[in-house]
């Protein structure tokens, strides 16, 4: 098979999943290992801890094309540096409030606390999350708030 | 107005002659008599100080960089000023044992682009009148009512109290009653009630026009990063050209991230913005849901509160409070 | 730019069934910087990973990324892989395509390009991957204890017969604690001195235990493995090194009106004192404020009688510097004063008292010498009333919002030990709900209902009023639906417990954090309970939150085991993927130090070169011993000076470019 062959055809969305190690990055392991399937467009990225997910990244994603960003981590409480997601959670709450206030879609964000023993939320999750992104379809609006020229 | 510039003068040559301050951190004319700016005065120069209804500019900014030295440098703080002095304070950029900071009264600052709007031009000088303001231009005199040109922060003051201040000029009880004429949050709220497409029409024409010539940033007396993350070569995200079109929304988003729970609103972003992009409203987005979520918070109103960001309880919303929130 | 070797692994048919692998090695060839790239069936076996070595010294790699199963699962394997070629372990990077790709997706198209876009990322993420070098600190092996009750001596005891040095810093005049004011101890009616005191005793006498009694930490330095701990030594006014514990100068003091704090204010002692017969040290104190000696310069009577001549006026504060390796907590609780529950009468009626006061009551070393007596009259009384959880789960401001634990417990004790003394007392319990989870805990309870006699009535006590000579007790029985007013010659109060008033500012000098309740909280609630979150800081017995004594014993050893396990290293292998902060960047505004759960980030006025300025500045400094890697403070700080290793936002936003590409 060659690169050319696996270009992108048509469309379909892009997911960006920031998973923190300890818990969400365990339970999409252990989705795997159950064999619960989930769009393959779902792509994770390894932070060591949901409070080492920068507004930057979720912004940069966005601006290069992700059609929904989703960030996982360990449930309130549980953190596996006690106090990580709870710093995270005041900041994604006011983050994706904002992008709402700017106009673009709420359900392209979102935040879920997904356990290491949770694989069957974890696929559940990003089944329903890659599901509204489908019907929300291409993330344009991000890539042109400024004015076509 | 002018009873409390002659009052300030005493107070500041006194400073001087006593030997409290050497320098003096306050306003100066421009090329017109509505451009004050920020400039730091000495004894030589001191008689060119200015107070008068187009003082708006944040003095605290400024101290970041000139309260350096081992002699003290006389600030001027109005009111509003005062929460933007105690939250660098807090934050440490600036170090008030070198600082002598003098809370002087305020009664509003104008906008002089809302003077313009009304058809009055080449102003030459302004005086207060009661409620109104007489205007010299070259054109000869003209007044209009002081509560329809103030500059937006002044429609929601914060009150004439100090919230920091070695001294009051004049202390805050005595002082005259400042305007407040306006919901600080309406205009969040209009946005707030409209359609998402709405809302993005909005923000694509005002964000559309930012040049990227950083006045916001330079006069935010919260923004003081020695390098912005956006100039610095190693974060990725400096660019000397923009990517894509998205670059200054990143930037204005981004910047208002960085200042949430640390930006007082004293609305200096917005004041100094040339292409009159309503920057304050992002950043009063994040404190109205701050407030809503958190638990009301003013931004150094006080000098060791943790912010809103760097604290948390237990019992926080989740995120998903926004997409439970009703169209 | 990195020369990069790609390792696509088959793992058998988990990887290979839905990934083409040979096209996912094609394709990554194609990426930048990759010079090598090979698949093989299963690279975690010892000769794929001779594999990656040969490829390393044959193509001299310096990046190396391996497309396999979850970075959980064998990246410690190929860390040691590529360092043994040579290549700093950190200059890897694992692509998860199997948990993460193979395993979930049936088409192999879908997966084969998936899986070429994870590689890619990996790619992109470790050509800006620099190694990285774990720092190592030694460690001092001595350990500190906060506090002398149980949980801290038996800690002390555990750590020291390990063969670790262990300094205990008491702030009474003896250890002991709360335990060696109780009388006898519940489930079993075993003697509560019977037990503590030859503990005291071994903790007194070991060799490896040396007490700080008296004493109160001033001052703490450094972080795991290196505490600077400066302890302070208040006045005795006695000579430790002279003084016998005869207690002849106690007989002639004449200042006796003091109330005897380990009685409970129950009777008095003298200025000078030993605060119990089985105190350790068994030493004599001067109580400045009640001494005559220190009021008016007169008296001397202490002076004259001992023949040791241990009394020294003239003692001042000492203070002690020493280094630890590990502290634990260990500061215990009191029992609140319920004066401000107006309506159980505590103020105003002697007979109305707290139950560790009725502790002392009933303990034969006690004020009544064991005899049950009314503190007003010194008559037995005819019946007793208990009433339990005063000040605890409760939701106005005077109530503590949790529950004290040992309460329903000790009151059952009390109940039965009345009842068995005097079983023609009357004794009648008050309880919210009886809570006996424990080992022979609601044997215990049943006995004191079912053979003692012992009435539990479900309801709370309104009104407490005293009316000739008796009390009269109001409340109300919520399952028999009615109001009861009865006689009570004594009413025995469960009041909470809570930490003392001094843990939190020990958890202040130690960076350890606390709940709202002032406990200290656990690095983690049900892995690491006797930890706290700052490294080398551990938890024992109730400072964490309540709990009873073999709980307190317990966490206690546990707490003893962890610190054991730290002393026995020479040296710390610290966390390489750390924060770091750039000082040319940092502007010092102290954001980042109030995220960190650990206390690893200070201020330092460092002399920085910056934008060809030499200027001090204040910046933050990241101690790499203590940062544990979770990267709150990198959000936290807005110019990007604070950043993470391994995790760096470049790194991060190129593995966000690469996926979006």
């Amino acid at each position: 098979m060659q690169v050319n062959e696996i270009e992108k055809k048509e469309y379909t969305p892009l997911i960006v999943a920031f998973c923190c190690n300890w818990c969400s990055y365990a339970g999409a392991d252990l989705a795997g290992s159950s064999r619960l399937n989930y769009p393959a467009n779902v792509k994770i990225i390894r932070v060591p801890c949901s409070c080492r997910v920068n507004p930057l990244f979720i912004l940069r994603a966005f601006q290069r094309g992700a059609d929904g960003v989703i960030m996982c981590g360990c449930h309130p409480g549980d953190c596996h540096y006690s106090t990580g997601n709870y710093y995270a959670r005041r900041r994604m709450t006011l983050l994706f409030s904002m992008l709402d206030y700017l106009g673009i879609e709420r359900a392209r964000t979102r935040v879920e606390w997904v356990s290491a023993a949770e694989g069957a939320k974890f696929a559940a999750v990003m089944n329903e999350f890659a599901e509204t992104i489908n019907r929300l379809g291409e993330n344009r609006k991000l890539r042109d708030l400024r004015c076509e020229k | 107005m002018r009873e409390i510039k002659e009052l300030l003068v005493q107070k500041i040559n006194e400073l001087l002659d006593n030997g409290t301050v050497d320098r003096v951190a306050g306003w100066k004319a421009g090329e017109f008599c509505y451009d004050a700016a920020p400039a730091v005065f000495t004894k030589e120069n001191i008689d060119e100080l200015l107070y008068n209804g187009f003082c708006g500019a944040n003095q605290s900014k400024f101290l970041v960089n000139a309260a350096t030295t081992e002699n003290r440098i006389l600030a001027l703080l109005k009111p509003c000023d005062t929460y933007s002095y105690n939250q660098l304070v807090k934050e440490h950029r600036v170090d008030p044992s070198r600082v002598y900071a003098l809370g002087i009264p305020c009664t509003g600052m104008v906008d002089v682009n809302k003077i313009k709007a009304l058809g009055i031009t080449g102003i030459t000088g302004i005086e207060e009148d009661g409620e109104n303001l007489k205007i010299a231009t070259i054109y000869g005199d003209a007044s209009c009512k002081k509560c329809d040109v103030l500059l937006e922060r002044c429609m929601v003051c914060k009150g004439k109290n100090h919230v920091a201040g070695d001294e009051m000029l004049i202390p805050d009880e005595e002082a005259p009653e400042t305007p407040s004429c306006a919901d600080r949050m309406a205009e969040v709220a209009r946005l707030e009630a409209m359609t998402e497409e709405e809302r993005f029409n909005f923000w694509r024409e005002q964000l559309s026009k930012c040049i990227r010539c950083n006045a916001c940033r330079n006069a935010c007396p919260a923004c003081t990063c020695r390098t912005c993350v956006f100039d610095n070569a190693k974060s990725g995200l400096a660019a000397k050209v923009n990517n894509t079109d998205f670059e200054e929304n990143m930037f204005h988003i981004i910047r208002a991230f960085h200042v949430a729970g640390r930006c007082t609103d004293c609305g200096e972003c917005s004041r100094v913005c040339p292409q009159n992009i309503p920057l304050h409203l992002l950043n009063r987005k994040f404190i109205k849901d701050i407030n809503e979520f958190y638990g009301e918070f003013q931004a150094g109103a006080d000098t060791t509160t943790k912010g809103p960001l760097t604290s948390f309880t237990k019992e926080d919303c989740e995120p998903s409070i926004v997409m439970e929130r009703g169209e | 730019m990195q020369k990069i070797g790609v390792f696509v692994c088959w793992c058998g048919s988990n990887i290979a069934a839905t990934v083409d692998v040979a096209a996912v090695v094609e394709a990554l060839k194609k990426q930048p910087g990759v010079v090598y790239a090979t698949d093989y069936q299963y690279m975690c076996s010892a000769s794929g990973q001779n594999l990656i070595k040969d490829a390393i010294k044959e193509y001299g790699l310096t990046g190396v990324v391996v497309c396999s199963c979850s970075p959980r699962m064998h990246e410690a394997t190929f860390r040691k892989t590529v360092q043994a070629a040579g290549l700093n372990p950190y200059m890897l990077e694992i692509a998860n395509i199997r948990e993460q790709c193979s395993w979930i997706h049936k088409d192999i198209k879908e997966g084969t390009e998936k899986a070429i876009i994870l590689g890619a990322a990996a790619i992109a993420k470790v050509q800006l991957n620099a190694p990285l070098y774990s720092q190592t600190s030694p460690v001092v092996k001595r350990a500190l204890v906060i506090g002398g009750g149980i949980a801290g001596i038996q800690t002390a005891l555990d750590i020291a017969d390990a063969g670790f040095e262990v300094d205990i810093v008491e702030k009474k005049p003896t250890i002991g604690g709360k335990m060696s004011q109780l009388d006898k101890t519940f489930p079993t009616l075993d003697c509560a001195a019977c037990i503590l005191t030859p503990k005291m005793v071994d903790a007194g006498a070991h060799e490896k235990i040396n007490l700080y009694t008296y004493c109160e930490v001033e001052k703490v330095e450094g972080f795991v493995g290196n505490f600077s701990v400066t302890i302070k030594q208040k006045p005795r006014y006695i000579d430790a090194t002279k003084c016998t514990g005869c207690g002849a100068c106690v007989e002639k003091c004449p200042s006796k009106k003091t109330p005897n704090e380990f009685n409970m204010g129950l009777d008095n002692r003298t200025a000078i004192y030993i605060p119990f017969a089985q105190a350790v040290p068994k030493l004599a104190v001067i109580d400045k404020d009640a001494c005559i000696h220190f009021k008016n310069g007169k008296c001397g009577l202490c002076v004259r009688t001992c023949e040791a001549g241990a009394i020294n006026y003239d003692q001042t504060e000492e203070f002690i510097t020493r280094e630890y390796g590990a502290i634990v907590v260990a500061t215990g609780f009191n029992q609140i004063k319920p004066t401000n529950f107006d309506e159980y009468l505590y103020n105003q009626s002697k007979d109305v008292v707290t139950s560790l006061e009725f502790e002392r009551i009933m303990n034969a070393a006690g004020p009544t010498k064991g005899h049950l007596v009314r503190p007003s009259n010194g008559k037995q009384p005819k019946n007793i009333v208990f009433v339990q959880c005063v000040g605890s789960r409760g939701t106005s401001c005077r109530d503590k919002s949790y529950c004290s634990k040992i309460c329903c417990m000790y009151t059952a004790k009390h109940a039965m030990l009345v009842k068995d003394h005097h079983p023609e007392i009357d004794v009648t319990v008050f309880y919210i709900d009886v809570r006996t989870p424990g080992k022979n805990f609601d044997e215990f309870y049943r006995r004191a209902v079912e053979q003692y006699g012992v009435h539990y009535i479900k309801g709370m006590v309104g009104k407490v009023e005293e009316a000739d000579g008796t009390l009269k007790v109001q409340a109300s029985d919520l399952l028999d639906n009615r109001q009861i007013l009865m006689d009570a010659d004594m009413v025995v109060l469960a009041a909470a417990i809570e930490p003392d008033p001094t843990a939190r500012s020990i958890a202040t000098m130690l960076t350890a954090s606390m709940d709202t309740n002032d406990f200290f909280t656990e690095a983690h609630a049900k892995l690491r309970p006797v930890e706290s979150p700052t490294a080398g800081i551990f938890l024992s017995g109730v400072c964490q939150g309540p709990k009873d004594i073999p709980e307190t014993v317990a966490q206690a050893s546990a707490a003893a085991a962890k610190v054991i396990g730290l002393l026995a290293k020479d040296h710390l292998l610290c966390n390489a993927c750390v924060a770091h902060s750039d000082e040319t960047l940092c502007n010092g505004c102290s954001q980042c130090a109030n995220v960190c759960a650990y206390g690893a980030i200070t201020y330092e006025d460092r002399l920085v070169m910056d934008k060809g300025v030499r200027e001090t500045r204040r910046v933050a400094v990241v101690n790499e011993a203590i940062c544990q890697g979770c990267g709150a403070c990198t959000v936290t700080c807005p110019s990007g000076a604070m950043d993470l290793r391994g995790f760096a936002n470049n790194q991060i936003m190129a593995e966000v470019d690469a996926i979006c590409k």
